[in-house]
């Protein structure tokens, strides 16, 4: 064992060179890195939200209003359907995923059948992106005319996973929109999104942001009742009774005149005459023409601008407004006509998203946590490089060469990978420092069993390492296998941070207690010739 | 040569006698445990439990916790509790679930945040909704019990299945200690906790696992030795290797501990504790207990598998060491140093089975 050839000798060394190298550029200060090369310069661990400070944010799609507005939009097509049919029928209703009604004349129902089974869609499968051959709608038809609308489980997830990818691209652009920050969206099973922004300020801004579902729509206002009488008796069904920011209620009508598709641009500035902050905006032909039908015939009534189901401002149409762009004013503040000039651009959630989970550090306690670990690392150090040297003497500071390497080595695998260090992954390095010497201390007490069963120095070496080969493996096996279940299972957040740290820790070790310092050893044993073990 | 001695290189404690005291030591403590967790519960965290946890830092000298304690009752937000959190400078805010909405939980944040004024700085915000709560509290279990059966099964293929079984009743006996640690102290139990349980479980296994080894080493070659004899054998040989890395491992937890922040405190010390039982359990729980689980020389024999991966052609003869040392040096007239006589006669003896000293070794 303690023989090894010059190309088994050049690979171990030319893998410890190569990661000192790569472990390097963690300990560079800037103006060092900046004369290296790029593939080096960038070997550098990545540090987690809770050590550079961030947000880590969790959103949900919301499945419940999937649902309710996909049954809605079926329900209208059916209304639609049977009214471009002629085809008389009562009880249109949705409760929850079934949509049904009852024909007037029972002997329409084979016609009627038809027309709305053209309604169901083919299923796109989520793997292969061909047809699954399911459909998103089944049609049924009961006695004296019933006819039931099933929205499908296959069909409704399709929708959801196309929520999901739409919501992440304009996660994405209204991120982007805030600057500076790189983020990191993915989605997180069926209907979750995961958001990492490194080093924002201002988390609250960020979810607001997040949280908003900017479905923007042009409106006018139902003048046939004032709000309080609709709030009194009932408001007209074709007219909803929508709230201010500041609480007041208004009658807005259904219809969306145009709606938050149609525009092209929105930017924040100043209302010339009373410099409060506003958005102006601009549409595209479609809603430039709609906007201006709609304007041409409703000069002197109050339109509604609603955001979100929130009636931002209706001001009374003065005037045509015939070019496609306008503008809103609703008593802002320069960053909510920012923050407002931001959504519009990046257009609207198809469904809207809740925080489910928040993680966010400030970058002070990322810094302290930082220090501390450093800290806590040196001291571990210490004390097992004092401990090991009083037990082993000279073997106990080959065990802390080898030490040393494996931290190396694990910073730069670490950077290679491109794996995110945390404040457990920190706790996880630190306690590799002491589990770390196991191996060695395996070693060196087999060595020391040999020679004490009468043995000479070189032959005990040797036997020591040979018998302690399997235990190492058997001992360092079951470790990972925990080790492999905590990264399995930590899903994305600082738990596995520390399984990262823990296996890489564990295999690095394999290698420098065993390997390393073996060919140490060999060295030495060549070197002095010992007669007689030094431990 | 070392500069102290002290950890005694022949121990002959009759470890296994004390399985006396030992079982019923850590009999109780485990029911004791069982008991704890059934009435005392554990202190979870925001992560099982759902809620928001803030850390602030106020700019002044120190926090008054009271004084915000009043404050924040005041803005009606429900379960509030607050404490120093390390410095007294630092305060750490605990908001229990509020209802099942999530927006609710959200809207608290900037309440909290208003209320606090500028004097302080929010250093951390965690918050977790009921949804993601219970799955993290599903994900946990599952982890949990997936690790014991993937290690279960690895040493079962390795080993006999009365070590996979010892060496699971060692590593849930000093789950059940840490966890009780947990619950005694009213350590937060969160994500971290659970990685601390399954290090601790990787840990005692690892240590477990090395006096494992050595026992089935011996068992083949002292076929006729009494088994808790032998079991003593193998314990005070790996003794000494046992202590070193406890400590060094205890050093490790230790500075993380004292100087690794405050929150990693509550993973340290849990970590602390389980290095410090993983110890004992090695010693007086994992191999006493193959006694009572019937193992003996034979059941041993079956299986052929050699300890060491390493064939005996890497094992160097003393006249092979020898030669390796002087093959590329100018022989200096010495010769290696070695009587030559104990080396082969070893692996002779493991070829056949039969030690040097046989089933009648004497002390």
């Amino acid at each position: 064992m303690l023989h090894f050839s010059r190309l088994k000798t050049a690979a171990i060394l030319i893998t410890v060179a190569l990661g000192i190298l790569f472990a390097l550029p963690n300990v560079l200060p800037q103006s060092v890195l900046s004369h290296l090369p790029t593939w080096l310069a960038s070997s550098r661990v990545t540090l987690g939200l809770d050590l550079q400070g961030g947000s880590h944010i969790l959103l949900e799609v919301d499945g419940d209003a999937l649902r309710k507005e996909r049954a809605e939009q079926v329900r209208d097509e059916v209304r639609r359907v049977l009214r471009d049919q002629k085809i008389g029928y009562s009880n249109l209703a949705v409760r929850d995923t079934t949509i049904s009604l009852r024909l007037r004349d029972p002997a329409d129902m084979e016609k009627a059948l038809a027309e709305l089974r053209k309604l169901a869609a083919p299923v796109t499968n989520a793997v292969f992106g061909g047809s699954s051959g399911e459909m998103d709608l089944t049609v049924s038809s009961g006695s004296e005319g019933a006819i039931t609308l099933q929205l499908t489980q296959a069909g409704l997830d399709a929708r959801m996973r196309s929520a999901v990818d739409q919501s992440i691209e304009i996660i994405r652009r209204r991120i982007d929109q805030l600057g500076t920050v790189e983020p990191n969206i993915q989605r997180q099973g069926l209907n979750r999104i995961l958001v990492q922004v490194p080093g924002l300020q201002d988390p609250q801004r960020l979810k607001a942001l997040l949280g908003q579902t900017a479905k923007l729509s042009f409106r006018m206002v139902d003048q046939s009742m004032s709000p309080e009488q609709a709030l009194e008796g009932r408001a007209p069904p074709e007219s909803d009774l929508l709230y201010g920011q500041d609480g007041r209620p208004y009658l807005v009508e259904k219809q969306v005149r145009v709606s938050g598709e149609d525009l092209v641009d929105a930017q924040p500035g100043f209302d010339p005459q009373n410099r409060e902050p506003i958005v102006s905006f601009r549409f595209n032909s479609n809603g430039a023409r709609r906007f201006a039908a709609t304007t041409q015939d409703a000069v002197g009534r109050p339109f509604a601008i609603v955001l979100d189901n929130q009636v931002i401002s209706a001001p009374v149409i003065r005037e045509p407004i015939l070019g496609g762009s306008g503008q809103i004013s609703g008593s802002f503040t320069v960053q909510q006509a920012n923050d407002l000039a931001i959504l519009l651009r990046a257009g609207a959630l198809p469904a809207p998203l809740k925080v489910v989970e928040e993680r966010t550090v400030g970058p002070s306690l990322g810094a302290d946590s930082i220090e501390a670990g450093k800290v806590a690392a040196y001291v571990a150090t210490g004390l097992v490089a004092v401990f090991m040297i009083a037990v082993y003497g000279l073997f106990g500071g080959f065990a802390l060469v080898a030490l040393a390497v494996h931290v190396t080595l694990m910073f730069a695998l670490q950077s290679l990978l491109g794996a995110t260090l945390t404040l457990p992954g920190i706790a996880g390095v630190v306690l590799t420092i002491g589990m770390a010497v196991d191996s060695n201390v395996v070693i060196f007490e087999r060595i020391r069993d040999e020679a004490r069963e009468g043995r000479a120095a070189i032959s005990a070496i040797d036997k020591g390492f040979v018998n302690a080969l399997g235990t190492i493996l058997d001992a360092n096996v079951t470790s990972l296998a925990t080790a492999v279940i905590l990264f399995l299972m930590g899903g994305s957040g600082p738990v596995r941070g520390f399984a990262v740290t823990y296996i890489l820790g564990l295999l690095t070790t394999m290698f420098t207690a065993y390997t390393l310092t073996r060919l140490m050893i060999a060295w030495w044993v060549k070197w002095q010739r010992p007669a007689k073990l030094p431990i | 040569m070392p500069l102290i001695d002290y950890i005694p290189a022949h121990t002959h404690i009759g470890f296994m006698k004390l399985r006396r005291f030992s079982f019923p030591l850590s009999a109780a403590i485990s029911v004791f445990a069982v008991v704890l967790f059934a009435t005392v519960g554990f202190n979870l965290g925001i992560d099982f439990r759902g809620g928001t946890l803030i850390e602030a830092q106020t700019s002044q000298g120190s926090a008054d916790v009271g004084a915000l304690r009043e404050h924040l009752i005041d803005i009606e937000i429900g379960d509030v509790q607050i404490q120093e959190f390390g410095s007294p400078r630092d305060v750490l805010i605990r908001l229990g679930q509020v209802g099942e909405n999530e927006q609710a939980q959200q809207n608290i944040v900037s309440e909290v945040k208003n209320a606090l004024g500028p004097d302080y700085t929010i250093r951390r915000v965690e918050s977790v909704g009921p949804s993601v709560s219970a799955e993290l509290v599903r994900q946990s279990i599952l982890a949990m019990i997936l690790g014991a059966v993937a290690v279960l099964a690895y040493l079962w293929f390795r080993f006999e299945w009365q070590f996979a079984v010892g060496a699971i009743v060692t590593t849930v006996h000093d789950i059940f200690v840490t966890l009780m640690i947990y619950s005694l102290l009213g350590i937060d139990f969160d994500l971290t906790s659970i990685a601390a349980i399954l290090t601790i479980m990787g840990y005692s296994l690892n240590d477990t696992v090395v006096v494992y080894d050595r026992i089935r080493e011996m068992l083949r070659r002292y076929k006729k030795m009494p088994l808790p004899e032998l079991l003593d054998t193998a314990v005070n040989a790996t003794f000494s290797r046992t202590i070193i890395v406890s400590v060094t491992t205890f050093f490790a937890t230790l500075a993380l501990y004292f100087f690794g922040g405050e929150v990693l405190r509550g993973f340290s010390l849990a970590m602390t504790v389980g290095v410090v039982i993983g110890t004992y359990s090695t010693t007086f729980v994992a191999a006493p207990i193959l006694i009572h689980l019937g193992l003996r020389s034979r059941t041993v024999e079956p299986k052929a598998e050699e300890p060491a991966k390493a064939g005996p052609e890497d094992v160097l003869s003393v006249e092979e060491a020898a030669e390796f040392i002087e093959a590329e040096e100018v022989v200096e007239g010495k010769s290696a140093p070695v009587p030559a006589a104990t080396v082969p006669a070893k692996s002779a003896a493991k070829a056949s089975g039969k030690g040097p000293k046989g089933g009648k070794r004497k002390r």
